[in-house]
């Protein structure tokens, strides 16, 4: 799979990718009205999904990137195995995280998917932490954080910006900008309309991009890493998208204009490439067709496998607390 | 032994940390450069010996320094970060609770924080509520963190190198006010475990419990007890977390009866733990009330007059050991 210059090949990848996301959320949000079956806060990250299809395909293997709650996509992108994936979210003993995770906390280290932390704006520092540790050990390899134009309000994200610039850190910070803060619009929240601004002030890098435009997303990112590869430290990177589902399944997004939705529907990235990709003769129908049943099956048997699966022992709420546990 | 101060022992840890194991680094707000150029600051000198790669001035920027720890030793290296005054640790608190004592848990079981983080506790030096605030028992109720209190300038070597070795978050609190003790400290890599009470002094009559700088105002206590012919049991706490709960259990079985003695507000305090541990698990070993001998709860104040009230001295420990003894107070 060539991936500069795009291939016929890659682009495919692309596009699967995205499938394989929407196919896997679309299934939690059924799940979610099934109380008895898929239990906590699920947050979703649907019609985002060029961000981390494009951002993850422009990593290499050494690469770390830190999530926040709409990981799903970030963690299937970066080659998360589907089915522990979701029975971790069902809280399943065979989950990546033992069932000790849940939808919110997944973290999955084999795959370079350090960490992910639901206190938004919490991401930044811990990844200039790790891109410390990529600069001291000289590995060559980068962190990417994902974080939202809400978390950006943050004082945390600022401090690591800072921190990030002055040691000239290789991370990249990769804003999600989906108009959205909980049930606040960007402009209420946010007293800047474009978050890229703010890398002036770091004295890095700041681009925005169509977030919604997958091979957009993979070139900025490509530029933006190398940059950050290259030793001259971090960059910003502000993907302009959109939040289809509400801050959570709970949120019916009662206070968005339906007319917003259409817009942004009509704007699917994976529905607006799959059109691409078949006018270029890239896809057709029938192999289109073929790449949405192959998910759908991928995640049938994610979640069969969730459902045959057991809820953790209780015993085991008493482990994991330390390494090395309290003598007393 | 060497004589050292309690600074200069801290500081020797560092060195071997830095010397044995090239994934410790130290970072923090002047860490490296210093306003202070004083031989019993624990940093002292570490930046001319090992260099900027491996000794970081940070900006002001807690919640950055306290993330650097958290994302750093999840990436397997050994930070030993400072928090210059333990009231700032709020800021850098999100970092520490939210994530370096609950993401290990979360992953089940993937992630390891191996950080420590020295924090300069204390009060006593005119400086006022907001660089002087013991928030020990706010950091111990929380899973996931470890927490080391050293009295001694020996502990305060064994136990810093013990933290920075230990595969979990550490925060080692340095009393301020005891940075210019002297002691005797051995050479070398010496490792005071986590988790393991120090007797302090042997006594018969009452067990007296204490870390810090409290545990020197208890010391201060026990002679004159003795010419009371009371004779008193001190055990320094060294570690609150993990705790050593059977050395507390069997002096208190021994002598029947408890003081807990420390510096921070008495109100949901450290020592409140320690009193109800006892009560849960000693009950029927007891002859008289437990006491604790803690602050009033106030802000650390200022005026010399009205630090007095804050801070527990050898006679409120003195009282309080005379009332569980059941004898009335001295005029």
């Amino acid at each position: 799979m060539t991936k500069d210059p795009i291939s016929p090949e890659f682009r495919t990848y692309l596009y699967t990718c995205m499938v394989r996301i929407r196919k896997f959320e679309e299934k939690i949000t059924a799940l979610s009205q099934e109380s008895e079956r898929m239990r906590g806060m699920q947050i979703l990250a649907t019609g985002q999904e060029a961000v981390a299809a494009g951002i993850t395909a422009a990593l290499e293997p050494a690469d770390v990137i830190i999530s926040n709650h709409r990981s799903h996509g970030h963690l299937i992108a970066r080659g998360a195995d589907m089915k522990s994936l979701m029975a971790e979210i069902m809280a399943k003993e065979t989950g990546v995280n033992g069932g000790k995770a849940g939808t919110l906390h997944l973290a999955i280290p084999e795959i370079n998917a350090l960490m992910t932390s639901t206190v938004v704006g919490a991401g930044p520092p811990m990844a200039v932490g790790a891109a410390f540790a990529q600069q001291y050990r000289h590995t060559g390899g980068i962190t990417v954080v994902f974080f939202g134009d809400g978390a950006a309000a943050e004082g945390s994200v600022h401090e690591a910006m800072n921190l990030a610039g002055v040691w000239k850190l290789p991370v990249l910070f990769v804003c999600e900008n989906n108009c959205w803060a909980g049930a606040q619009p960007h402009d209420v929240h946010c007293a800047t309309q474009h978050i890229f601004k703010r890398a002036v002030g770091y004295d890095m890098p700041g681009k925005s991009v169509d977030g919604n435009d997958v091979e957009a997303v993979y070139r900025l990112a490509m530029e933006l890493m190398e940059h950050c590869r290259s030793g001259k430290g971090p960059a910003l990177m502000e993907t302009m998208t959109y939040r289809m589902r509400g801050h959570g399944e709970q949120d019916h997004q009662h206070y968005v204009d339906p007319r917003e939705l259409e817009m942004w529907a009509a704007r699917c990235p994976i529905r607006c490439y799959g059109k691409q990709l078949l006018d270029e003769g890239i896809l057709d129908e029938g192999r289109i067709r073929s790449i949405e049943s192959d998910a759908e099956t991928e995640v049938a048997a994610s979640v069969a496998f969730a459902d045959a699966s057991p809820y953790p022992q209780p015993e085991t709420a008493l482990k994991d607390v330390f390494v090395q546990p309290p003598i007393a | 032994m060497n004589q050292k101060t309690f600074g200069q022992a801290l500081n020797e840890a560092l060195a071997i940390a830095l010397e044995l194991d090239d994934t410790v680094f130290v970072a923090g707000e002047g860490v490296g450069i210093s306003i202070h150029q004083d031989p019993n600051m624990p940093t002292q000198g570490l930046l001319q010996q090992f260099g900027p790669g491996r000794v970081k001035d940070t900006p002001v920027s807690e919640a950055a320094i306290a993330g650097l720890a958290v994302g750093a030793s999840c990436m397997g290296l050994r930070p030993v970060v400072e928090i210059m005054f333990f009231p700032f640790i709020t800021l850098a608190s999100d970092m520490l609770i939210n994530h370096a004592g609950k993401l290990r848990y979360m992953s089940g079981g993937k992630s390891s924080f191996p950080l420590t983080v020295r924090v300069k506790a204390g009060s006593g030096f005119g400086a006022g509520a907001q660089h002087s605030h013991n928030l020990e028992a706010w950091l111990a109720h929380c899973p996931g963190l470890k927490i080391v209190w050293p009295s001694t300038p020996q502990d305060a070597k064994g136990l810093l190198l013990s933290a920075i070795f230990d595969p979990d978050p550490v925060i080692v609190v340095e009393d301020m006010m005891l940075y210019r003790m002297p002691g005797d400290v051995p050479a070398g890599d010496i490792r005071t475990p986590l988790g393991k009470a120090r007797l302090a002094s042997a006594g018969t009559d009452c067990t007296i419990v204490a870390y810090g700088s409290a545990l020197h105002t208890a010391m201060k206590a026990i002679s004159p007890l003795a010419e009371q012919g009371i004779c008193c049991e001190v055990i320094d706490l060294r570690s609150l977390v993990p705790l050593d709960k059977v050395c507390i259990l069997e002096s208190v079985r021994k002598t029947g009866r408890l003081v807990v003695v420390h510096e921070s507000i008495r109100f949901c305090g450290f020592g409140a733990e320690l009193a109800a541990m006892v009560a849960e698990e000693a009950f029927d070993s007891l002859k008289g009330p437990i006491r604790r001998v803690a602050a009033p709860k106030i802000p650390v104040p200022v005026a010399p007059t009205h630090e007095a009230v804050f801070k527990p001295g050898p006679q409120d420990v003195i009282q309080a050991v005379r009332e569980t003894m059941g004898k009335r107070a001295l005029s």
